[in-house]
């Protein structure tokens, strides 16, 4: 889908900013381009829609050598996003992201509801925000306004350069999990750009890690952890892979995927019960509708008549698509041992363990020295 | 006559202005253009030079200059040129500052999704600099309607006539009259371009 064939960029002055790069990046595959700064990642990337002009080498979109599409022509079939976001201020939120749609002249009311359906994706309510100028939202919502605009005319290619970047790390971890569920849904070819090795690891399918100007290796998240080619990449990656291996697995992947629930107008006496049966001190509380309250515990059941008398309310959780690593600090950070995981309407949908955590951590290190 | 004179003090003022707006912002958009930076430099250094000239002797040195070319040496053409010359100055500069000043990235983002230099400017560009270019069209306004009263030196009327006559006769009434008017004047239309200036400023771009 998108492919660089010895890409060379020199600027008048004699620098090399890249060198003799190649690769390629499948179709609906998220490609990151990863390395510190001033390596020649974003460079390379702004060689693809020609903001940067390349001095030596080919690039491919979609079979076809990007220099001989018209400029504009090329740049409306990519979408792209900034660090920076650059929304325009004098522009609603509607115009922002229908600024491609409009350049290509789709009637009003097509615009309309692709607005409206790109609001919703990125979990914006339209009825809410449609008319908003970008002065009136937070950070985050402009980050998601801006990934909105670039896909505004449902462009099959993206580029992104550190888009989550300029946020804080909350919110920051919040738009990559939201960003790779919208990714799962519409499996566009891109190219992401970041400095940041755990962003990497937890968004890319593949990783091309560059340093002055050269792609070093251009491989699997695993890979690049287990395998690394040279010293470089070693030290790159760093002493604690096993620990950024916990970027790797999402809590999806090794949560009990049906926790013992207990709604919390029922008596102790049936949760007595319900413990009993299952051999375990604890059950997750829910409401009638099977949205996450809290905990009860064992050592707490003489203390009232009905759950909700004795439970530990709690509000942290975690979403199935988090990473482990996130899991884990959420753990740590509030005390439990177990945690509750959520969908977008806080219901339950399983529990994470610590023991399920450790285990899976020695199947990565295991993993690692095998490989 | 005062009607008549604050009438013709503001038909010299909005002719002066009008031109000088069309020809500032064209130049000054013109300037901001890729490779234009010596054009740039240049245009802005001479456009401040001519501030520095006071009006009387711009005046004169005017008289001199259409003199050899066999125009009208007294009159409305000298000091329409001499006004013009005065206000777009403040419009050029803010045109040229405003442009050169919108956020880089929004330039990278619109060129990214494949907006035409023109797009860029016509969408982006200029609606982001309106404030700064009106604010420079106050100014203008403002500064013009001052030096249109030493206009009448050279015969082109308004409310510098009564002040001149004033002057001329140790009539200190005249004197007032002409020189309180003009201040009503420059106080009025100011008042009203600020209106204005919020009134053209994109909607997302106010201060609420």
């Amino acid at each position: 889908m998108i492919e660089l064939e010895k890409v060379t960029k020199t600027y008048p002055d004699g620098t090399e900013a890249v060198r003799d790069v190649s690769f390629e990046v499948d179709k609906g595959e998220l490609c990151v381009l990863l390395g510190p700064s001033g390596c020649g990642k974003t460079t390379t990337m702004k060689m693809v829609n020609r903001l940067i002009p390349i001095t030596t080498g080919k690039i491919f979109v979609d079979g076809v050598e990007n220099t001989e599409i018209d400029e504009d022509e090329l740049r409306r079939n990519i979408g792209y996003a900034i660090q920076d976001i650059g929304l325009f201020p004098h522009m609603t939120v509607a115009q922002n992201i229908e600024t491609v749609p409009a350049l290509r002249g789709w009637p009003k009311d097509k615009r309309r509801q692709r607005v409206e359906k790109l609001l919703e994706l990125i979990g914006m309510n339209p009825g809410e925000f449609i008319d908003k100028y970008p002065g009136e939202l937070s950070g985050g919502q402009c980050q998601r306004v801006g990934v909105g605009r670039a896909l505004g005319a449902d462009p099959p290619i993206l580029l992104m350069d550190e888009p989550f970047g300029a946020i804080d790390p909350i919110t920051r971890v919040r738009l990559q999990d939201e960003f790779l569920r919208i990714q799962q849904e519409i499996k566009k070819t891109i190219i992401f750009v970041t400095h940041d090795i755990y962003e990497a690891i937890k968004m890319g399918d593949k990783i091309a890690l560059m340093d002055q100007g050269q792609l070093v290796q251009y491989d699997t998240p695993a890979s690049l952890l287990y395998r690394p080619k040279n010293e470089f990449v070693e030290n790159f990656v760093g002493a604690d892979r096993a620990l950024k291996g916990l970027q790797l697995i999402r809590v999806k992947e090794i949560m009990t995927s049906s926790p013992p629930l207990v709604e919390a107008d029922e008596g102790t006496a049936t949760v007595e019960q319900r413990m009993q049966y299952e051999g375990i001190d604890w059950l997750v509380v829910v409401d009638d509708e099977g949205k996450f309250l809290g905990w009860v515990d064992r050592a707490n059941l003489a203390a009232g008549q009905l759950v909700s008398d004795i439970m530990n309310s709690s509000a942290t959780t975690a979403t199935a698509n988090a990473v482990l690593s996130e899991a884990l600090s959420l753990m740590l950070s509030s005390g439990l041992k177990i945690l509750a995981i959520v969908d977008r309407a806080n219901k339950v949908e399983g529990m994470l363990s610590f023991d399920a955590i450790q285990k899976a951590l020695s199947e990565i290190a295991q993993r690692g020295e095998s490989e | 006559m005062l009607v008549e004179w604050t009438l013709d003090h503001l038909q010299i003022t909005f002719v002066a202005v009008g031109i000088a707006v069309i020809l500032g912002v064209a130049l000054g958009v013109y300037i901001t253009g890729k490779g234009k930076e010596h054009i740039a430099d240049t245009v802005l250094y001479l456009a401040e030079i001519m501030m520095t000239i006071p009006s009387l002797a711009l005046f004169g040195l005017l008289m001199v200059l259409l003199g050899s070319m066999g125009l009208k040496t007294i009159g409305f053409l000298p000091a329409i040129i001499a006004l013009i010359a005065y206000a777009q100055l403040p419009i050029l500069r803010n045109t040229y500052t405003a442009i050169r000043e919108v956020d880089p990235a929004m330039i990278e983002a619109g060129k990214g999704m494949g907006l035409s230099e023109r797009q860029l400017l016509f969408k982006v560009k200029l609606p982001l600099a309106v404030p700064v270019i009106m604010a420079g069209l106050r100014n203008a306004i403002v500064l013009t309607i001052a030096i249109a009263t030493i206009a009448a030196l050279i015969g082109s009327g308004g409310l510098g006539v009564p002040i001149v006559r004033g002057l001329r006769n140790a009539r200190m009434d005249l004197i007032i009259v002409g020189g309180v008017s003009v201040a009503i004047l420059g106080l009025l239309v100011d008042g009203l371009m600020s209106r204005l200036e919020r009134w053209v400023t994109p909607k997302g771009l106010r201060r609420r």
